[in-house]
C-alpha cells in the first residue's frame, strides 16, 4: 500500500503526467473553441490520427521537429475547413460529418502512410522531441524535474491555454465567439457574420487537433501505426464537458487525467500479474465516461451547440 | 446563394441520391489510386472483379455483408429515433463473447436448435444491454450517447482481451489468443456448399424485413418514428419518451450484438480480438447509404461488402494499400451526406 | 407620398404639406420578396420622416417581419431599393443596415444568455483583431446612454438574469450604441404588461423628440392610435393604406387590415353545469423555479373560463400540468371529481388538448395528416388491433376531419408541415372535437394565426361549450379573452387571481392586473 501512495512522491510520475496530458490539452482546447461557437466536431479522434501521421512524415521526410508540429496542424485545419464546410456553410448533421470525417481522416491517414512508407519488419523512426529543461526553474527540487523538463510542445500547449483563456474572455473576437455558440442570431443582429466566425473557430480547433495528434507521433513514441491515438479524441469530447467549456478547467481536467493514467501505469508496474492489465487500460475510458455523467447536469452547455444557423431562417 | 428546401421529393431523387454519392467516392478515391500510380479504371474493375468474379468471390462478399447487414440496421434503427449509438462495435464483440462463453453449457443442455435459439438470443441480449445503459444515463443524466457509446467500444475491446486471455481462453490454440469455440452442433448450416456462405444472411434478410414491417406497420413503430422526429410533440401525444428510447436502444443494441453472434456462430467459430475489422463503425455508412431503411440497408451493405472484399483482391493485384476501400467508404458517407442534402433543398440564385 | 394601387387605395389620403417640410431618412422603393409560390411583400415602396413614430399594422402573415427584416438586411428581397437619409444602403448584410444608421428590436431578442449586458451591446462594435476589448470606454457610453434615454439596466448583469422587459431595454440599447437613427421594433408590446407598454412608447416618444425616425411593428389597433403619428396598413403583402393617425379611427383601421368584414362569433348565453375540472392548490417547481403557485380554479361544463395574462407568467407550465404532460408538485387537479392522471389525459378519455406552440408539440410535420389524426389515440380500438396500425381507419378518420373541419392544403397522406398555421389548428382542434368531450384545454388556440383562421377556431371553441364541454382557456390575447370566456382569472408571476364575471370585467382593470397590479389590491 505504501508503495501505491509512494508513486505520487516521486517527480517521474508527474513529468509524466504532463507528458500523458500534453495531447488531451491540445485535444480539449481544440474541442473547446469549436463548441464554443458552436459546432460538435466528432472529426477530433481523425483530426488527431491524420495530424499524428502527416506530423512524423514531415519529420522523417524533412528532420525538422516544429515543421512537423506545423504541417500537423496545417492538415488539422484542412479537415476542419470540410467539417466547417458541411456543418456550418451547408448545415448538415454536425454528428453523422463529424463521424464520417473521422472515418475520412483516419483511412485516408493509413493509406498515405502505406503510400510513403512501404511494409517493414520494423516500422522506420525519427528522432522525437527530446525534454528541455527550463533554464532556472528547472533547477528547483522535485518541482523542476516534476514540471519543468518536458517536451517543447507541452509548453507550447499551456501557453496556447492562456492565450485561447485570454482570447475567449477579454478581446471582441472571443466575446463574438461565445456569443455566437449561445445565438448566433443575436451575432448577425450585430453585423458580424455568425458563418464565418463558426468556419474559423473549427478551423482554428481543428488545427489544435492535428498538433494534439502530432505530439504522440513526434514526442511520445517515434512512429506512426494505426489506432494510435486510441481513443483520445473522444476522450477530449468528455473532457470539455467536465471543463464546462472554460480552458483553464479544460487543462486542469487534462492534467488530472494524464495524473490518473500516469499514476495507473506505475500501479501496474507494482501490481504487475496481480490484476489484468486490461483492468489499467480501461481505467481511462471508465474516469471520462464518468466525468461526463457527473458534470453533464452541471455544465453549461453553449444554447446553439449544434444547432445549424441558416440566415433569415429564425 | 441559398438553399431553399424542396417542395416535392422525387422517388427518382431517393433512388438517385445513393448512386451520386457512390459515383463521386469513387472518382475522389480514384485520384487516390492514381497516386499510389495505379491506373483507377483498370483498379475498379479489378474491383468488381475481385468482388463478383467468380462463384466463391460472391459468397465470400455476401458472407462479408451478413455482419454489416445487422450493425447497419442497428445504426439505422437508432438514428431514425435519434439515439446517436456508434458503440456497435463494442455490442458486436459483446454479442460475439456472450455467444461463445455461452456456447458450450448451452448444448450440453438443450438440443441443438433450442441452444442456437438461446445463444442467439444472449448474444443479442449481451449487445443491448451495452446500449441500454448509456441511453439511460443519457435520460437521467443528459450525458452525450455518443460519447459514451464510443468509449464504451474501447472497454467492452479491452474486456473481451481480457476474458480470452482469461477464463474463455481456449489453451490448445496456437498464435494470439483466442476464445473456447462454441461446439459444431451450433454452428449455422451453409448455405453453399464448399463455400463460407452460411444461412445468417437469409436471417439477417429476415430481421431487416421484421424491422421494417415494425417500423412501417405497428403502433410502437409510428409512435418511435413521431418520438424521433418531434420528441415534444410525441410527448404531448401521450408517449413515454424514455420507454421508447430504451425499447429502441435494446432493439438497436441487440441488432449490433446479433452481427457478433451469427459471425461466431456461422463463419469463425470462436472469439477474437481482430474479428471484426471496424463493422460497427462500417454500420453507421451502411446505414446512411441505405438511407436509415431496412431494405435499403441490404444494399448497402452488400456493396459496402463488395467494396472491401474487392479492395482486398485489387490492392494485392496493383500493389495499393489496402486502406483503399476504407477510404471508399468513408468518403461515400460524406458524399452521401451532400447527396441528401440537395435531395431535399434545391440551390436558389 | 405614393399611391401605388389607385384602385384599391381610393380611398387613401395622400401626403400633406407637414410630412414634406419634414426631413426624409428613409426610403423603401418597390421592395418584392417571393418565399417558393408565397409573396411576402409585393413591390413595396413608403418614406419615413425624421423624427416620426410610423406603425407598421397588419394581421399575422401579412409581411411586417419580412418587410422590416428586409430592411434590416437579415433578408435580400427579390428586387428593390432602400436609402437612408438619400444614399442607397447595401441590401442583405445587417452591418450594412447598422452603419447606415438603422436599429432593430428583434421580436426575439437577439441576445447571448452566457454574455453580459455590456458584451451583447459591444459584440461587433470593434475591430475583431484588437487585443482587448475596451470595456471601460463601452460602459462609460452605455451608462451615458441609459441615462439619456431612461433606459437603466446594469451593465454587468448576464443577460440569463434579467426580466423580459429589461432584456428589451437591452435591444433599444444595442441599437443606441450603434447611433441607430432608425429604430424599427418588431411587436414590442407583445411579451408587455400594459404599464410597461406604456413607458416604453414615452421612451420611444422621447426618442423621436430627439430626432430619431421609429418604425414599430403592431397588429393591436389601440396601441397604434395611442402611439403612432402614421400608420401604414399591410396586408397580404401589398401596402393598402397610409393614415396620419390623428386623421383615422380604430374601425377604418380593422377594417383596412383585415380587408374583408370578418365576424367573430358572438358568445350567446348559456347555462353552466356541473364542475367538470378543479385545480386545489396546484404548484409546480421547474429546476428549482416557481412556475405556479397555489393555483385555484373550477372549470364547469358549458362554460369557458379565460386564463389571461402576459406571456411568460406561468401560462407554459400551466398548460402542461392541465394536459397531463407534468404532473403537479403540489395539490391535485380533479376531473368529474376524480383525480386526473397525467399522461393518459388524451381525446380518447374526453379530455382534448390544444398545445401552447402548435409546431413544436402539436404535430409532427413531417408525418402525414392522418398519422398526426390518430397520434394521441392510436390505442383506439378502430385505430389499431395488437399493436398494429389499422391504417384504413385513421386514414378514414383523417379524411373526415379533414371534410368536416374545412382543413386545406392537401390529403391525407400530405406531410402537415407543409399546412397553413391555420389549417394545421383546424387539424388540432378537429382531431380534439370529433368526439364529444367533457373538458377542452386551449392553450394559445389563436397565436399567430389570421383573422379568418381566428373567427373559426372562436366558432368551435364556442361550439364546444355550447354541446356542454368545459372550455379552459389559456390565451394572451384580452380581446380573445373577454370576447370567449364567461369569467376570466388572471396569472401572473404563477399565481392566478380570483375569479371575474365577464360583465365585471373590463379591459383597463385586467391590463392592470395583467402587470400584477391586483396582488396588492387584494
Amino acid at each position: 500500500m505504501m508503495d501505491a501512495l509512494g508513486i505520487l512522491a516521486t517527480a517521474s510520475v508527474w513529468a509524466a503526467t504532463l507528458r500523458i496530458a500534453t495531447p488531451l490539452i491540445f485535444g480539449t482546447l481544440g474541442t473547446l473553441l469549436c463548441e464554443r461557437s458552436g459546432v460538435l466536431n466528432l472529426g477530433i479522434e481523425g483530426i488527431m490520427t491524420i495530424g499524428a501521421m502527416v506530423g512524423w512524415l514531415t519529420v522523417y521526410r524533412s528532420g525538422d521537429l516544429w515543421l512537423g508540429l506545423f504541417a500537423a496542424a496545417l492538415i488539422g485545419a484542412l479537415f476542419g475547413l470540410i467539417h466547417a464546410v458541411f456543418t456550418v456553410s451547408l448545415g448538415l448533421s454536425q454528428h453523422v460529418t463529424g463521424l464520417g470525417i473521422t472515418l475520412f481522416a483516419s483511412s485516408l491517414a493509413y493509406y498515405t502512410f502505406r503510400l510513403a512508407v512501404p511494409m517493414a519488419a520494423s516500422p522506420p523512426t525519427i528522432v522525437p522531441f527530446q525534454p528541455w529543461r527550463v533554464p532556472l526553474l528547472s533547477d528547483i527540487p522535485f518541482l523542476g524535474e516534476a514540471i519543468f523538463v518536458q517536451a517543447a510542445p507541452t509548453y507550447v500547449a499551456i501557453i496556447l491555454t492562456v492565450i485561447v483563456g485570454y482570447v475567449l474572455v477579454y478581446t471582441p473576437l472571443g466575446t463574438a465567439i461565445r456569443m455566437t455558440g449561445e445565438n448566433p442570431h443575436a451575432v448577425e443582429a450585430q453585423g458580424l457574420n455568425p458563418i464565418r466566425i463558426r468556419i474559423w473557430s473549427v478551423v482554428a480547433g481543428s488545427a489544435l487537433m492535428g498538433m494534439g495528434g502530432a505530439f504522440l507521433t513526434i514526442a511520445v513514441f517515434n512512429s506512426f501505426f494505426p489506432t494510435m491515438v486510441q481513443g483520445r479524441g473522444w476522450i477530449c469530447t468528455a473532457l470539455v464537458v467536465f471543463a464546462s467549456w472554460k480552458p483553464w478547467k479544460a487543462l486542469l481536467g487534462a492534467i488530472l487525467f494524464g495524473l490518473f493514467d500516469a499514476y495507473q501505469l506505475r500501479l501496474q508496474q507494482v501490481v504487475a500479474g496481480a490484476i489484468p492489465s486490461q483492468i489499467f487500460l480501461m481505467i481511462p475510458y471508465v474516469l471520462s465516461i464518468a466525468a461526463l455523467v457527473v458534470s453533464t447536469q452541471r455544465a453549461r452547455v453553449p444554447q446553439a451547440l449544434m444547432q445549424p444557423f441558416r440566415r433569415g431562417e429564425h | 446563394m441559398r438553399l431553399e428546401r424542396r417542395v416535392d421529393i422525387s422517388m427518382a431523387l431517393v433512388v438517385a441520391a445513393p448512386l451520386a454519392a457512390i459515383a463521386s467516392a469513387l472518382i475522389i478515391a480514384g485520384f487516390l489510386i492514381a497516386l499510389a500510380g495505379a491506373d483507377p479504371f483498370k483498379a475498379y474493375k479489378l474491383l468488381v472483379v475481385s468482388a463478383f468474379g467468380s462463384r466463391l468471390s460472391i459468397t465470400e462478399t455476401l458472407v462479408r455483408a451478413t455482419p454489416l447487414i445487422f450493425t447497419g440496421l442497428a445504426a439505422a434503427v437508432a438514428f431514425r429515433a435519434r439515439i446517436w449509438n456508434i458503440g456497435a462495435e463494442g455490442q458486436l464483440y459483446a454479442g460475439a463473447l456472450a455467444s461463445a462463453a455461452v456456447g458450450h453449457s448451452a448444448v450440453a443442455m438443450f438440443p441443438a436448435p433450442l441452444a442456437i435459439t438461446l445463444v442467439i438470443l444472449i448474444g443479442a441480449a449481451a449487445g443491448a444491454i451495452l446500449l441500454i445503459g448509456p441511453v439511460f444515463l443519457r435520460i437521467r443524466t443528459g450525458a452525450d450517447e455518443v460519447v459514451t457509446t464510443l468509449l464504451l467500444n474501447f472497454i467492452t475491446f479491452l474486456f473481451v482481451s481480457m476474458m480470452i486471455e482469461g477464463p474463455l481462453r481456449d489453451p490448445d490454440a496456437l498464435g494470439w489468443p483466442q476464445s473456447f469455440a462454441v461446439d459444431s452442433s451450433i454452428t449455422l448450416p451453409l448455405l453453399v456448399s464448399r463455400s463460407r456462405l452460411h444461412v445468417g444472411l437469409l436471417l439477417a434478410f429476415v430481421v431487416a424485413l421484421a424491422v421494417w414491417f415494425v417500423q412501417a406497420r405497428t403502433v410502437f413503430g409510428l409512435q418511435v418514428r413521431a418520438a424521433g422526429l418531434n420528441p415534444e410533440a410525441a410527448r404531448f401525444a401521450g408517449i413515454s419518451l424514455p420507454r421508447s428510447l430504451l425499447v429502441v436502444a435494446g432493439l438497436s443494441g441487440g441488432l449490433a450484438g446479433l452481427a457478433g453472434t451469427i459471425e461466431v456462430l456461422g463463419v469463425r467459430g470462436y472469439v477474437t480480438t481482430d474479428m471484426s475489422p471496424g463493422w460497427g463503425y462500417s454500420g453507421i455508412i451502411v446505414a446512411m447509404l441505405g438511407g436509415l431503411h431496412p431494405l435499403g440497408v441490404i444494399a448497402s451493405a452488400i456493396f459496402v461488402a463488395l467494396v472491401f472484399v474487392g479492395s482486398n483482391g485489387m490492392s494485392r493485384a496493383l500493389n495499393i494499400p489496402s486502406y483503399i476501400a476504407d477510404v471508399i467508404v468513408s468518403v461515400s458517407l460524406l458524399t452521401m451526406l451532400l447527396s441528401l442534402l440537395f435531395t431535399n433543398y434545391r440551390i436558389r440564385r | 407620398m405614393v399611391v401605388h394601387d389607385p384602385k384599391e387605395m381610393s380611398s387613401a389620403i395622400s401626403v400633406t404639406d407637414v410630412d414634406i417640410r419634414q426631413r426624409e431618412v428613409l426610403e423603401l422603393y418597390k421592395i418584392t420578396k417571393t418565399f417558393g409560390k408565397l409573396v411576402a411583400n409585393d413591390d413595396i415602396s413608403f418614406k419615413v420622416y425624421e423624427g416620426e413614430l410610423v406603425a407598421l399594422l397588419g394581421e399575422n402573415g401579412a409581411g411586417k417581419t419580412t418587410l422590416m427584416n428586409i430592411l434590416f438586411g437579415h433578408l435580400l428581397p427579390d428586387a428593390g431599393q432602400v436609402a437612408v437619409f438619400g444614399r442607397e444602403m447595401e441590401l442583405g448584410r445587417p452591418r450594412a443596415a447598422i452603419a447606415a444608421g438603422v436599429g432593430m428590436v428583434h421580436q426575439h431578442f437577439t441576445l447571448a444568455n452566457n454574455l453580459t449586458v455590456l458584451e451583447n451591446v459591444m459584440v461587433g462594435t470593434e475591430a475583431l483583431n484588437r487585443v482587448a476589448s475596451d470595456r471601460a470606454g463601452g460602459r462609460r457610453k452605455l451608462i451615458a446612454l441609459a441615462e439619456q434615454f431612461g433606459l437603466a439596466v446594469n451593465p454587468d448583469a448576464y443577460v440569463s438574469d434579467l426580466s423580459v422587459g429589461e432584456r428589451q431595454r437591452v435591444e433599444i440599447l444595442k441599437a443606441l450604441y450603434r447611433d441607430a437613427r432608425i429604430l424599427i421594433l418588431d411587436e414590442p408590446t407583445a411579451v408587455l404588461a400594459a404599464p410597461e407598454a406604456e413607458r416604453l412608447f414615452s421612451t420611444l416618444r422621447t426618442m423621436a423628440q430627439k430626432g430619431l425616425s421609429i418604425i414599430f411593428i403592431s397588429h393591436k389597433l389601440g396601441e397604434v392610435m395611442e402611439a403612432s403619428d402614421r400608420v401604414i396598413v399591410l396586408r397580404a403583402g401589398r401596402i393598402v393604406a397610409e393614415r396620419r393617425t390623428r386623421d383615422t379611427d380604430q374601425a377604418t383601421l380593422a377594417e383596412l387590415m383585415v380587408g374583408r368584414r370578418v365576424n367573430r362569433p358572438v358568445r350567446q348565453r348559456s347555462e353552466p353545469g356541473r364542475v367538470v375540472l378543479a385545480a386545489e392548490q396546484l404548484g409546480f417547481i421547474e429546476r428549482g423555479e416557481v412556475k405556479l403557485r397555489d393555483v385555484n380554479f373550477t372549470v364547469r361544463a358549458a362554460e369557458v373560463l379565460g386564463i389571461v395574462g402576459v406571456s411568460g407568467n406561468g401560462q407554459a407550465a400551466l398548460g402542461h400540468v392541465v394536459c397531463g404532460i407534468d404532473p403537479p408538485t403540489q395539490g391535485r387537479l380533479t376531473l368529474d371529481g376524480a383525480t386526473m392522471e397525467s399522461s393518459r389525459t388524451t381525446a380518447s378519455a374526453g379530455v382534448g388538448r390544444i398545445p401552447e406552440d402548435r409546431h413544436a408539440e402539436g404535430v409532427v410535420g413531417e408525418m402525414a395528416i392522418w398519422e398526426n389524426a390518430v397520434l394521441e389515440r392510436i390505442g383506439e380500438n378502430r385505430f389499431s388491433r395488437f399493436g398494429l396500425v389499422n391504417r384504413k381507419g385513421a386514414r378514414a378518420f383523417a379524411a373526415e376531419l379533414i371534410r368536416r373541419f374545412d382543413i386545406r392544403g392537401g390529403d391525407v397522406d400530405q406531410q402537415v408541415r407543409r399546412l397553413s398555421g391555420g389549417n394545421m389548428q383546424k387539424l388540432i382542434l378537429g382531431r380534439n372535437l370529433a368526439g364529444q368531450l367533457r373538458l377542452l384545454v386551449a392553450n394559445q388556440p389563436t397565436r399567430g394565426l389570421d383573422e379568418g383562421a381566428i373567427a373559426s377556431v372562436h366558432t368551435e371553441l364556442l361550439a364546444a361549450r355550447a354541446s356542454g364541454t368545459a372550455v379552459l382557456l389559456i390565451s394572451e390575447d384580452l380581446n380573445e379573452v373577454c370576447a370567449l370566456a364567461d369569467r376570466i382569472q388572471v396569472i401572473f408571476k404563477g399565481s392566478l387571481s380570483a375569479p371575474l364575471a365577464a360583465e365585471a370585467a373590463d379591459a383597463r382593470t385586467l391590463g392592470l392586473m395583467m402587470a400584477g397590479v391586483w396582488e396588492t389590491a387584494q
